[in-house]
């Protein structure tokens, strides 16, 4: 859905979603990425399963929540990647 | 930023807790990471690196990636980092929490491939990331230009730009063109925008309705102007936008309080000439003191500083009114486009009367008619309809569904949105989990004794 203009200039590094590794670049954030993916979407709505993807960027939808190292609900627009993260797209409430 | 660069210049113990990684708020967002990016992006976002800069080497305690859950008077902010609860306790409390698009409900608005302008310009800052393919553009404000202008000057494609400026506003807003005319660079800037987009972007007028349509993401977009036919589009990717409204849940959590500003058509904290509310040592600066721009934001957050300084004895009343002049002049003349500006990009009614079968809150899935249903009983206030409807109730605490629950009872009530009122926000103002929280027993009691969390003269949030 969204593409880089330009390579990481800090060095490639690369992070797991939903199995498909991502390249990415340190400093952005892991909703940035998801952006890029072949299916750019996080997570589907308790109520319906309706899917959803980023929407606001700044952290105030909650649309972009997704499970990151195992933590369920995080706000992947408010996390920066790190390398090796594995990030699972939420179905419905969080994991407890 | 400002507000802790000038507290730190009185000797004050700041903290500033960031809910990003990086300083720089949404306007300047990852200003600090990369210059690849300054031409796209313009003079206007590199000037925060300066601000920045500055902010880094203030000497303030700064606390990156931290997510404030709580606020209590006196004043003591618990926060999330990391998987860690933190607290803090501080005589005087800043808020600079800035904007957020206002939201402007309509039917498949919840589809992945529909973003806010704003977030499409935060992936351009943050990751140096533009549409893969033609974008449309759809709404009314400067972010929508200036955004486009940029995506253009990156090698962008767009589609087509909705203008939703309803034609009318035009001539609304020239009254206030003499006072903008104090900043003609603002102005100019404007109009270099609109003529750019107007040569290379095919721009569709008084657009009054839009509507994203899709089962797993949007494919089609359907879109009417002024008193024309329907018109329906293939779409992979719309960006929309009607304006920026002051992020109020931290200020209301407070009790603060607000008025209804009709010239932004939003909720404003009731402040005095130098930003503190009507709770005694609480500052608010930056765009949730009122829209006003990064600058303005500068400016105001100076002032909360040298106020709080003073009020601590770090300078007296007279050095006081005399170190803020500078600031005051800078203020007054980045708020003379504002009234042109507000009136020109005044939302369209239809904005705050959404379609039965829209979805107003995005978290728990409730329609404009279900609202309607629920606000048909009795004569209910916003709190009411959110228990019967559970709008408001998901993780965003209402900050996607409030301002469209206030107009839709406003509406029906026949009563003004200042009347009508907001839901009542109470913490947790971000989620937080139960691990999260153990990791906080005690921390109220033993490790402040060990003086683990330290008692700060002054404590900004951005």
């Amino acid at each position: 859905m969204f593409r880089k203009l330009h390579e990481s200039d800090r060095g490639p590094v690369t992070i797991e979603i939903d199995g498909e590794i991502v390249p990415a670049e340190p400093g952005e954030s892991v909703a940035a990425v998801i952006m890029r993916a072949s299916a750019p979407w996080a997570r589907l709505t308790p109520n319906t399963g309706s899917k959803r993807a980023p929407y606001c960027m700044m952290g105030v939808c909650f649309d972009c929540l997704a499970e990151v190292d195992g933590q369920s609900s995080v706000q992947t627009c408010l996390v920066s990647v790190r390398p090796g993260m594995r990030i699972s797209r939420q179905a419905g409430k969080r994991r407890i | 930023m400002a507000a802790a660069v000038e507290a730190r210049r009185h000797n004050l113990d700041v903290m500033v807790i960031d809910e990003q990684a990086t300083p720089g708020g949404q306007i300047w967002r990852s200003v600090e990471m990369t210059r690849r990016r300054d031409e796209v992006l313009g003079p206007t976002y590199s000037e925060g690196r300066n601000a920045a800069e500055l902010f880094r080497a203030c000497g303030a305690n700064y606390r990156p990636n931290a997510q404030i859950w709580q606020l209590e008077p006196g004043f003591r902010a618990l926060f999330t980092s990391e998987g860690q609860v933190g607290m803090v306790e501080a005589s005087k409390l800043l808020l600079a929490t800035g904007a957020q698009e206002r939201p402007a409900p309509f039917p498949g608005w919840t589809l992945p491939g529909v973003l806010t302008v704003g977030a499409a310009q935060i992936l351009l800052k943050n990751a140096g990331e533009i549409p893969a393919d033609p974008v449309w553009i759809a709404g009314s404000g400067p972010l929508p230009l200036l955004y486009a202008v940029q995506l253009l000057r990156a090698g962008g494609q767009i589609a087509g730009y909705l203008d939703t400026t309803p034609k009318a506003r035009w001539r609304e807003a020239l009254v206030h063109l003499p006072a903008a005319l104090k900043a003609p660079g603002d102005l100019l800037k404007g109009l270099g925008w609109t003529s750019m987009l107007r040569r290379r972007v095919r721009v569709i007028r008084d657009v009054c309705s839009i509507e994203a349509v899709g089962e797993h993401r949007i494919t089609k977009l359907r879109y009417r102007s002024g008193s024309g036919p329907e018109v329906a589009v293939p779409a992979g990717l719309l960006l929309v936008h009607e304006g920026v409204v002051p992020s109020i849940h931290p200020a209301l959590s407070m009790d603060c309080t607000l008025k209804w500003s009709a010239a932004q058509d939003c909720f404003v904290p009731v402040l005095d000439a130098w930003g503190e509310s009507s709770v005694d040592g609480l500052f608010i600066a930056g765009d949730g003191a009122g829209i006003a721009g990064a600058r303005a934001a500068q400016c105001r957050g100076t002032l909360a500083g040298i106020r709080a300084a003073s009020k601590l004895g770090r300078l007296d009343s007279t050095s006081a009114e005399r170190v803020a002049v500078p600031s005051r002049r800078r203020l007054a003349r980045e708020l003379a486009i504002r009234p042109f500006l507000d009136a020109l990009f005044r939302p369209r009614a239809e904005v705050y009367a959404p379609a039965d079968r829209t979805v107003i809150c995005r978290c728990e899935e409730v329609t404009a008619g279900a609202i309607r249903a629920a606000a048909s009983v009795g004569r209910p206030g916003p709190n009411q309809v959110k228990a019967a409807t559970r709008a408001g109730m998901g993780p965003c605490q209402g900050r996607q569904c409030g301002y469209t629950v206030t107009r839709i009872l406003a509406a029906m009530q026949d009563r003004s949105p200042e009347d009508v009122g907001f839901f009542h926000i109470r913490p947790p103002l971000k989620p937080v989990t139960l691990g999260e929280l153990a990791t906080g027993i005690g921390c109220a009691t033993d490790d402040r004794q060990e003086g683990e969390f330290r008692s700060n003269d002054s404590h900004v949030i951005e």
